[in-house]
């Protein structure tokens, strides 16, 4: 059984994102490599991180049209912080999106999960720092690229820095607490 | 023979036909017929709006009910043409406002219209019904009021993608209480907040109301509503298709949507939150139009979603379908005639989405009736190219743009040159043909010699040679719009060819090799036609003859060089004075 022990390595980083191939125009493949698939909602939130570079633009290139351009751009922009982001759970073999501007509190936003992925991730306990109860536990990435347990921050302040959901193992999740 | 028939009959016969082409070869028949014509043509259609003056129009075409117009060049969709270029209606709008005080409707594409012009139009014609205006700009909501205020017959009201300066929304409510003859409203381009309630007494006292597409404005909540009001519509745009997820609003849109019996065409679904999706699902069925090209959809919701439109004729969407979105569109939409995919991230070099040449050769397998097709993508082959063609000979548009420029096979790293021969071979109907991806003058001899009803052309980052403009001038006979940009097209091919520039509408060469004195040169050869340098980098005056220009578009006219162009604006070749009175 497959571990996957890089994938709950405690780093900075974003997990998975070394074993991906790198996109090479030159190597004849009959199957697209394709990196990171994202909306254009996260392409607003990639710009601080280190992504795949915009082109250089040519001015009329690709022909689209301006207001095309505009409106797909505000678009971008109001889903930019605090909407939708990814979410993957441990051992579930795809990621799900949630909006989480659909989410008055961290309570909807965790029975959204568990409706989402069919698991029970419990209610956040204030004295234990942590989710009892429970065999998984809800952290995020937020801007500064770290790793946080979900709870901890005000929702407010948490819908503008949560960047990506990340449902672990609890037993896993335990060093997160001393941070 | 043409005298045994007395001129009722004439005029009779000639009331059945409406289509342009036919009605200018009625007129060419003999000096009768020519008068019979002109009298009772009732529709005109101006392609470039400075290829006529409006004095000849209504000299000849004296009982008009109906005008199209045109102005900028297509490429200004893609800001090739700099701001102040041209394309004003106005001096249009005064002359039509005396000569056709009957006119009902004017229809406007990539036009300056400013709010003294909809104010004149307001003003001047009685009886005016349809006001459209295409990717226009130069107005704000105030012309708007202006139309809506004083037009008392007002059928039609469409804003398509149009540059408005939006003050507010309030110009809504100048429509008058006793205005009940609206058939189509698409507000769908204005930014600002209309009223409400405004709009809801509005909708409410037009019975005969058939195409409804609001603004991102218009909350999804207040939808239900509107739908209430109108269930007879045909085409209907949403707002912005979110809200908090409550089930009383979510059931309350369904239930309306469930009540338009008449649903044809849905478009809108801005921010859109994919819980509400399922409340037009029951329209599904009847659609044949779906534009979902400004919704961010993922994959999995779009493919339920086209797999329930088994009516469908028409889709626009964003690359997010992906080829799993495509097959199933492929499967399920048998009446598809119409394609379009746009690029949700056109300006990053990686795939986000896994859209590939394999969903466009599956929709050209699966759907026997697809005529147009505009495909944005990142890779693409030759065989795929040939698959299509092979499949669907019944293509007439064929707008393909692969996202890099120059991007050749990538399977083989060959030129497509293959590839778009074998859509131009197989494809005999084709009459229009966008071009993308590393291509040699090979395809331009290809699409010379098979391209025979080709009626537009765009072409960029192509061609090796003059060779590859010559095959096209001298092989297209029913060429009318070319476009290039960024070619190595010179000075020989389109002088060799300059008669045949006169059979075209226009010409637009930017980023090529052209000389400012070989444009001279055309321009003094050829009265017939305007052949405008545009350069903005250079003093036009001073430029030499060698010098290449950044900017040409030629066409043919009838009314002589236009007086109304910025300094950065020459028309080559002609006796008088360059500059004269420059307006704005």
């Amino acid at each position: 059984m497959d571990l996957n022990y890089k994938a709950t390595e405690l780093r900075l980083g974003l997990p998975g994102t070394d074993d991906l191939p790198e996109i090479n125009t030159t190597t004849p493949t009959s199957s697209p490599t394709k990196s990171n698939k994202r909306s254009s909602s996260e392409m607003c939130l990639d710009e601080s991180r280190s992504s795949p570079p915009a082109k250089a633009q040519v001015v009329g290139w690709p022909p689209v049209r301006s207001y095309r351009k505009n409106v797909m751009h505000e678009q971008g922009k109001k889903t930019e912080v605090g909407s939708y982001v990814k979410v993957s759970m441990d051992g579930a073999p795809y990621l799900r999106k949630v909006d989480l501007k659909v989410y008055k509190n961290y309570g909807e936003l965790m029975k959204g999960l568990e409706e989402m992925f069919k698991c029970i991730i419990g209610l956040y306990n204030e004295k234990e720092l942590g989710y009892n109860g429970s065999m998984h536990a809800p952290t995020y990435e937020d801007k500064e690229g770290d790793w946080m347990l979900v709870g901890d921050v005000p929702w407010e302040m948490f819908l503008t820095s949560c960047k990506r959901l990340r449902i672990m193992k609890a037993n896993e999740a335990k060093g997160l607490d001393f941070n | 023979m043409a005298y045994s028939f007395p001129e009722e009959v004439l005029e009779h016969v000639f009331s059945f036909i409406s289509s342009e082409k036919d009605r200018n070869a009625v007129s060419l028949v003999c000096k009768s017929w020519y008068e019979m014509e002109r009298w009772c043509r009732r529709r005109i259609f101006v392609g470039n709006c400075y290829a006529v003056n409006p004095k000849i129009m209504i000299g000849r075409f004296p009982e008009v009910k109906s005008i199209e117009l045109k102005g900028k060049p297509h490429f200004a969709d893609f800001n090739l043409v700099p701001e102040g270029w041209g394309g004003y209606v106005y001096p249009w709008i005064v002359e039509i406002a005396r000569g056709y005080p009957w006119l009902e409707e004017i229809r406007l594409k990539r036009m300056v219209v400013t709010d003294e012009s909809l104010e004149l139009i307001s003003k001047s014609f009685k009886n005016f019904k349809v006001l459209v205006l295409s990717s226009c700009e130069g107005f704000s909501t105030d012309g708007l009021a202006a139309i809506a205020a004083n037009c008392r017959n007002l059928r039609v009201l469409e804003l398509r993608e149009c540059e408005v300066e939006d003050l507010s929304g309030h110009w809504l409510s100048h429509f008058p209480d006793s205005s009940t003859s609206l058939e189509s409203l698409n507000i769908a381009c204005l930014v600002s907040e209309v009223s409400f309630s405004a709009l809801e007494r509005l909708v409410a006292r037009s019975p005969n109301l058939k195409t409804l597409r609001l603004n991102r404005t218009v909350p999804l909540e207040k939808l239900s509503t509107l739908l209430h009001l109108a269930p007879q519509l045909v085409e209907f745009g949403t707002g912005a298709y979110s809200a908090e997820i409550r089930s009383d609003v979510y059931s309350s849109l369904a239930e309306a949507f469930s009540g338009c019996k008449n649903l044809k065409g849905l478009s809108g679904f801005w921010d859109v939150i994919p819980a509400y999706l399922p409340a037009f699902y029951s329209a599904c069925s009847r659609l044949t139009t779906l534009n979902l090209s400004y919704a961010i959809i993922q994959s999995p919701e779009l493919t339920k979603i086209v797999s329930q439109c088994h009516n469908l004729q028409r889709l626009l969407v964003l690359d997010y379908i992906e080829d799993t979105g495509l097959n199933a569109l492929a499967m399920s939409c048998k009446d598809l005639q119409e394609l379009r995919v746009f690029p949700s991230d056109p300006f990053v070099a990686d795939a986000n989405v896994l859209l590939t040449e394999q969903g466009l050769v599956s929709v050209s397998e699966g759907c026997p009736k697809l005529q147009s097709v505009l495909y944005f993508c990142r890779q693409m082959s030759n065989s795929a190219l040939i698959t299509i063609a092979n499949n669907r000979p019944n293509l007439t548009c064929f707008r393909l743009c692969i996202l890099e420029p120059r991007a050749p096979d990538y399977v083989t790293f060959e030129p497509l040159d293959a590839g778009f021969g074998a859509i131009v071979e197989n494809c005999k109907q084709l009459r229009r043909l966008s071009m993308s991806g590393l291509l040699t003058d090979r395809v331009f001899e290809h699409i010379g010699t098979h391209g025979k009803k080709l009626d537009m052309l765009s072409v960029a980052f192509a061609g090796d040679s003059d060779l590859g403009l010559h095959h096209v001038l001298s092989g297209c006979d029913s060429l009318r719009k070319l476009e290039i940009r960024d070619c190595p097209f010179g000075d020989k091919a389109l002088l060799a060819n300059a008669s045949k520039l006169e059979t075209m509408r226009s010409l637009w060469m930017s980023s090529c090799s052209v000389s400012f004195g070989a444009c001279k040169l055309l321009g003094e050869k050829m009265p017939g036609l305007n052949v405008e340098v545009i350069d903005e980098r250079e003093n036009l005056d001073g430029m030499h003859e060698s010098c290449p220009v950044e900017k040409l578009y030629i066409y043919r006219t009838v009314a002589g060089q236009r007086f109304d162009m910025p300094d950065f604006v020459r028309t080559m070749g002609k006796d008088t004075v360059y500059r004269v009175a420059r307006k704005r």
